[in-house]
């Protein structure tokens, strides 16, 4: 891959909201010279269609990243914390202990 | 949770680590065999990532090339409705040949090596293009034929095992139904046209058949799409390590009769001739027979080192070396601006 020269053609990671309502998506990548290149190029690569309402571009290099298998602790936490979902506990359709004394 | 574009590559990634090899080897085939997507930073064999390279580049430079024979009617379409729809689609098809390169970087190579590698002759744009586009019917022709052709190769590529691969062609997916819709809707208006029309529709048919069956889907990789058996052998091999990575699906011939069954009706309605005298139903297979494409068919659909195969590549170059001054007008103008993105280095 090419050094980051100054001004240089760059990556730039595409991050587009198709409607209102919507977070914004990672759609894809474009090279351009700079952020004003960068957004025209992602308008004219993932916008030709339907009325985006909103269009970021990010230099790829300035993303910091992690993915589980590089990094596991990070990623680890949810899986043996079942008592951060819902369903660790008992529904409330179902009825207590006094409810079953009663019947 | 989209891994950017432009990552270091794993294998740098994973040298620090020093995992064993054979358990990322594991890791790799047990995420293919349960369907799951391979990603940027993932591990993965290097035969893997050169097959993606190779096959991702010359996708992408099938898209900039097939721009060329439509893109030639551009300034004389019949109307300016048509000349609208032709703009749109000769864009589509920039646009999916920059949505592949982006794909391809993310496997480590940068865009202006494949594109010195396409100017230089180490890599190749699809034969398909090699062809020239006579007359108006034929931009009717390519899109309802190749670009026929392409969709059916390329929907299974939307489940491609690559991620960014099997995303970029489901963008492209979406917009190959509209280009091979509008080339049917052209090729119609011609067929319920004058005598003349008609007749330059049957002519476009007639030059465009062989290019879209023959070299759409690649040599042959079966003995019963016409290989002899060491051919076929050798096509099949390749073929089978593609599907066994989930990069493809389909055998070349598979894809290849799909494309037949579908067009032989549209043909039908068209009252257009498919120029294959063998074309019949097979009632015994459920499907059409066609001409086999033999490596002798094959090889003469080609067109290799013709006049208009010279002529794409250099068309190509020269378009890149006129546009030099544009790339540094940009760079220059990065340069001075005082966004922090454009001065960061």
């Amino acid at each position: 891959m090419s050094a980051a020269r100054e001004g240089a053609p760059a990556s730039w990671e595409v991050f587009l909201r198709a409607r209102r309502g919507l977070a914004h998506q990672h759609v894809g990548s474009v090279r351009a010279a700079g952020p004003d290149a960068a957004l025209a190029a992602a308008r004219d690569l993932y916008a030709r269609r339907g009325e985006p309402l909103s269009l970021w571009v990010v230099r790829s290099d300035a993303l910091h990243t992690a993915s589980p298998d590089e990094r596991d602790p990070y990623f680890a936490g949810a899986r043996h914390k079942p008592y951060r979902y819902p369903e660790h506990y008992a529904p409330l359709t179902e009825k207590g202990p006094e409810g079953e004394h009663h019947e | 949770m989209t891994a950017p574009t432009t990552t270091p590559t794993p294998a740098t990634v994973d040298a620090a680590a020093a995992p064993d090899e054979d358990e990322l080897l594991a890791h790799f085939d047990a995420l293919i065999a349960g369907g799951e997507t391979i990603e940027p930073r993932d591990w993965m064999p290097d035969g893997y990532r050169r097959m993606l390279v190779r096959q991702i580049a010359q996708h992408a430079h099938s898209e900039i090339i097939g721009m060329q024979p439509e893109g030639a009617w551009l300034t004389r379409a019949p109307s300016l409705h048509r000349k609208s729809v032709l703009l749109a689609k000769v864009q589509d098809e920039a646009g999916h040949g920059l949505y592949l390169y982006s794909a391809a970087e993310t496997l480590g190579v940068d865009r202006a090596d494949l594109l010195d590698a396409l100017h230089h002759g180490r890599q190749r744009a699809s034969a398909t293009f090699n062809h020239p586009a006579l007359t108006w019917a034929d931009t009717g022709a390519i899109a309802w034929l190749t670009d026929g052709a392409a969709v059916i190769n390329q929907a299974p590529l939307c489940r491609t095992s690559y991620g960014p691969y099997a995303r970029a062609m489901r963008r492209v997916c979406q917009e190959e139904a509209f280009h091979v819709r509008q080339g049917y809707d052209l090729m119609r208006a011609l067929c319920e046209g004058t005598r003349e029309q008609k007749e330059m529709a049957q002519d476009a048919v007639n030059r465009w058949w062989l290019p879209a069956v023959a070299l759409m889907f690649g040599p042959p990789d079966t003995e019963a799409g016409g290989a002899d058996a060491r051919t076929a052998a050798l096509g099949a091999a390749v073929s089978r390590r593609a599907m066994a990575w989930g990069i493809k699906r389909h055998t070349n011939d598979e894809l290849r009769q799909r494309f037949v069954d579908t067009c032989v009706p549209q043909a039908e309605r068209l009252g257009l001739t498919l120029p294959d005298p063998a074309i019949r139903w097979n009632e015994e297979r459920g499907h059409y027979d066609f001409t086999p494409v033999d490596w002798d068919t094959y090889r003469t659909a080609l067109g290799d080192d013709t006049h208009w195969a010279r002529g794409r590549i250099a068309h190509r170059l020269a378009a890149h070396e006129d546009g030099a001054w544009v790339r540094e007008a940009a760079v220059a103008y990065a340069a001075r601006t005082d966004e922090p993105a454009g001065a960061a280095a």
